[in-house]
């Protein structure tokens, strides 16, 4: 198809809209949470309107960056300052790809845990009500410290640091991804039983799932890096986890081939209320995501097309 | 004998009391001596391989080259030849032929319509064998429809279209060319041997940046997995036509290539089948890591719905990979034993009516489906699911057994895991590498004891000591758990037929079925660590340690039995006295399948959170790696090579000592 279809623009010589810009297929990659999806499917779409050729595909979230570095895939909708971190500044130092800027969507993670925990430890969401009721939190494993589940290890998040720094009673397990997370989380959930974990919003679980982030001690750059800073004199981390945006990533050649197309994507804007509500549509209501774009799309054109650059 | 079999004890004990004592002090020992290098290695001897592994490729992928073009020109250009027949089937099974880009597209030709690829898969299952193999796979086929999985699963099709037949050539030829020189021979083993064992997320970063980003560097990774049984079976079954064949070939005056291609290969070729039907298994399994890295299809379902929590639909997807496999696999085994049949007279259309009316299906559906859209696609209103069924029965079960899993959980763990994990974390790597030295030198001679010395000092070197012991450890444990529970089950399948049946089908489902489906019911029952990690490796690697004791009790010489009962055994005697040390040879090779599959799926565990070489590779794969990954992949082959020699020389002993 593909080779059929460039020796068909060959003869047409391209659409005169697109005079200038490649009418090459812009390759957006789409990952395996519906978030996401999403973002690019907007992204998408929008780029269609203006008359461009898009094509999706599907890549792993880290291991995507190869392709981006060689031109392989051009556009990467949803890098979350907090997990892709690393990967991004290695890419960025290579020169082939580029920051495109945020997407106006703040990523959160935190401790979180389900509503039903507020009666068996009084004085949550403060953090300091953990002190006294740890063991509620644990396990047979554990006990009698509380157990927390955190993230990947890739995903840092110093949990262990922390633990130690503000005095809590709790042992750090590790879930290999999140999937692991969010499994124990439904099955804990399930039968009401006491746990403690790593969430990230904007995600489904916070909509599925009643409950709320812990209230640690608020973040600043210096508490993880000095001491002295914060509750605990001797100790860094002794506060909650920074909030970081997320952010759209392209292949350095993007701006050259597609120009506009790529100031368009460097438009696009969407908070996180607009986009807790289409995962819900899509993960909990069972709508597809296509479907739920098309809503988003049909209600905002005003939001949409001022994105687009001619 | 006595004497001999009573030192090899002493020697066993011994070895075992010095490792267990030297585990449980190596901490008071190293605070004693204030000598930290009995637990760690010490850090300024490490070989630091990583960083040069990185540096290698990157200079590969950048800058090697040869005159007119670059090392990554080479495989970009052989990624365009894979990918033109690759396009060339999804457009025909799922996307349709069109010119033009996007929505400027027009289509010229539609795909083929659902009905008419269920018609070709049952004319094609027909020809095979008969109308019940074409009933099976139609059935198959139609399942894939009335699930909803149908464009998944003509595009995972797609790539199996390639890759087996890539496997399959590439695997042949390398094969013959094994057979034919010996130095190829010896290269080709421990190239194989990697190839086998190496994790595939290890390498799956260089490919990437090698053949692109998409379905291609899918499908090399893929053939990379599947095709190494190939070659070792074309190399076993060329050696293994008779002398009189090849004599009788040169009587006749053939040519070397005559022999080869009018001899060899065709009395070969019920054997090569067998590799042929491995390479179409192992592809499937790749299915799930091939949609990491862009392949789509029903992998990426799979991964997708997990991610979702929608255990039904990742258990639907799962299935379609099963069915499918089924149905290729039967298909392919019918071709294997396909005989010859008398040509058909008459006319072109007489002489082919399978052909023919399958052909006439193909056309009738294309043009009615522009008019009735239900006969192009199989329309969603049509299609079953049972995805909520398997949502709630796992939460009852959840609400329901859950305490009782716990508690058994607990018990396993403080008496089995842990007491496994304190010994082998304990062993000071210096008496690890002895340890293993002597194991090898004990059971298959100095230059196996070697071997394992020098791999087992590569990973120390490496820095990756603790992580080793690790993943010996939930191996061992998982190895353990399945053999007690698989070598009955395969007993029990030997002894009654029937029973045999239904377990024996109900292993080759778990082996099929990719492991992400049940990883998550595991994490929701087990929680995360070990205890969970353990469950689906065990689950995945139960089936060979069935499949060859079934096989080993079966292939126990009737006549021996006969004369069993002669002497008036009782069926249990024979069992025990018989049946069982004759068929240990088998049981010995099941082991050994077993102990490569479960480190296979350790790799897989990491996704539970496993501290082992597993999530080292993964961790690499995460951060892109490539060296990191490498090597971790490098020890987890290194301990899936000492374990396969060890094993097979055991059994090899046992079979030269029973006389078979």
């Amino acid at each position: 198809m593909k080779y059929l279809s460039i020796a068909a623009a060959a003869l047409l010589s391209a659409t005169p809209a697109l005079a200038q810009e490649s009418s090459d297929p812009i390759k957006l990659t789409l990952h395996d949470w519906s978030g996401q999806l999403v973002t690019t499917t907007i992204m998408g779409e929008v780029l269609k309107e203006a008359g461009y050729n898009i094509e999706y595909v599907q890549a792993d979230y880290i291991a995507q960056f190869a392709g981006l570095k060689t031109g392989d895939l051009h556009v990467a909708m949803e890098i979350w300052e907090t997990t892709g971190r690393e990967a991004m500044d290695e890419a960025f130092a290579t020169g082939n790809v580029v920051n495109l800027g945020e997407t106006g969507m703040m990523a959160i993670e935190e401790w979180w845990y389900p509503k039903y925990m507020e009666e068996r430890c009084p004085g949550l969401p403060n953090w300091e009500a953990l002190k006294d009721c740890a063991d509620a939190f644990s396990t047979a494993e554990t006990a009698p410290f509380g157990r927390y589940l955190g993230g990947p290890v890739t995903w840092g998040g110093f949990d262990e640091e922390r633990v130690e720094a503000l005095g809590l009673d709790f042992e750090v397990i590790h879930a290999g991804t999140d999937a692991a997370l969010f499994a124990e989380l439904e099955a804990a959930y399930q039968r009401q039983d006491p746990i403690m974990l790593w969430i990230y919003s904007p995600h489904w679980a916070p909509a599925k799932y009643e409950g709320s982030f812990v209230e640690f001690p608020p973040y600043s750059p210096e508490c993880y890096d000095d001491p002295s800073v914060g509750l605990n004199p001797d100790a860094a981390y002794d506060c909650g986890k920074p909030t970081g945006p997320i952010w759209k990533v392209a292949w350095a050649g993007l701006a050259d081939k597609w120009p506009n197309a790529a100031k368009t994507i460097e438009n696009f804007n969407i908070d996180n209320a607009a986009m807790g509500a289409m995962v819900a549509e899509v993960d909990l209501n069972g709508k597809s995501v296509d479907e739920t774009v098309a809503e988003w799309m049909a209600a905002n054109t005003d939001t949409w097309s001022s994105w687009i650059v001619k | 004998m006595r004497r001999l079999a009573k030192s090899g004890y002493v020697f066993w004990i011994a070895l075992f009391a010095i490792t267990w004592a030297l585990s449980t002090f190596s901490f008071a020992l190293y605070k004693a001596l204030d000598a930290r290098w009995i637990i760690r290695f010490p850090k300024q001897w490490q070989l630091e391989l990583d960083g040069k592994i990185s540096t290698f490729l990157d200079w590969l992928v950048e800058s090697a080259g040869f005159y007119f073009f670059s090392f990554r020109d080479l495989t970009r250009a052989i990624a365009a030849v894979i990918e033109a027949p690759y396009q060339f089937f999804r457009n025909l099974l799922i996307e349709g032929f069109s010119s033009g880009i996007g929505e400027t597209a027009t289509q010229i030709l539609p795909s083929l319509s659902w009905i008419a690829v269920i018609v070709c898969v049952t004319a094609i299952g027909r020809y095979a064998r008969n109308w019940k193999l074409a009933g099976l796979v139609g059935a198959c086929f139609l399942y894939l429809a009335v699930f909803g999985q149908w464009e998944s699963a003509m595009i995972t099709l797609a790539s199996i279209l390639i890759a087996v037949p890539i496997g399959v050539v590439g695997g042949g030829f390398l094969g013959i060319a094994a057979y034919r020189f010996e130095w190829v021979n010896r290269a080709l083993r421990p190239i194989l041997d990697l190839m086998q064992t190496v994790p595939v997320f290890a390498y799956l970063v260089p490919i990437l940046i090698l053949f692109g980003f998409g379905p291609v560097a899918a499908l090399v990774a893929t053939v990379i997995y599947a095709m190494p049984p190939m070659v070792r079976i074309t190399i076993i079954s060329l050696q293994s036509v008779p002398d009189e064949l090849l004599e009788a070939g040169r009587m006749a005056g053939c040519t070397q290539r005559q022999i080869m291609w009018k001899v060899l290969v065709p009395s070969a070729t019920p054997t090569l089948m067998v590799g042929v039907n491995q390479v179409i298994m192992l592809s499937l399994n790749m299915v799930i890591i091939a949609s990491m890295i862009g392949a789509g299809g029903l992998g990426f379902d799979v991964l997708a719905s997990l991610r979702r929590l929608d255990i039904g639909g990742g258990i639907e997807a799962g299935l379609a990979i099963v069915v499918m496999a089924i149905a290729l696999d039967r298909a392919s085994q019918a071709f294997a034993e396909r005989k010859y049949q008398a040509a058909l007279t008459g006319n072109f259309f007489q002489r082919h009516p399978l052909a023919v009316s399958a052909l006439l299906v193909v056309l009738g559906t294309s043009a009615l489906g522009v008019v009735i859209p239900a006969i192009q696609t199989y329309p969603d209103s049509w299609s079953v699911t049972t995805g909520p069924f398997w949502t709630d029965a796992m939460k009852w079960v959840n609400i329901n057994f859950f305490d009782a899993f716990e508690a058994i959980k607990v018990v396993i763990l403080q008496w089995l895991l842990l007491p496994v994990k304190g010994f082998f974390s304990g062993i000071p790597w210096a008496w690890g590498i002895i340890a293993m030295g002597l194991i090898g030198w004990r059971v298959g001679g100095w230059t196996l004891g070697l071997m394992a010395v020098l791999m087992m000092a590569f990973i120390a070197a490496s820095g990756l000591w603790a992580k080793a012991m690790v993943t010996i450890y939930l191996c061992g444990v998982s190895v353990f758990i399945a053999t007690v529970i698989g070598i009955p089950l395969g007993i029990w399948a030997a002894e009654k037929p029937r029973a045999g049946k239904i377990i024996l089908g109900f292993m080759d489902t778990l082996q099929t079925l990719p492991s992400f489906v049940y990883l998550i019911p595991v994490i929701m029952l087990f929680r995360v660590g070990d205890f969970s990690a353990m469950i689906a490796v065990v689950l995945y690697a139960l089936a060979p340690a069935v499949r060859y004791a079934a096989h080993g009790l079966r292939e126990v010489p009737e006549q021996i039995i006969e004369a069993g009962l002669m002497a008036g055994c009782t069926p249990r005697q024979i069992l025990r006295r018989i049946k069982l040390p004759l068929a240990t040879p088998h049981l010995l090779l099941g082991l050994n399948q077993t102990t490569m599959l479960a480190l296979s799926m350790l790799v897989i565990t990491a996704l539970v959170g496993t501290r082992d070489l597993g999530q080292e590779v993964y961790i690499a794969l995460t951060k892109a790696n490539a060296g990191a990954g490498i090597v971790a992949g490098l020890s987890v082959a290194f301990i899936a090579i000492i374990a396969d020699r060890v094993v097979n020389a055991l059994a090899e002993k046992q079979r030269k000592r029973l006389g078979l």
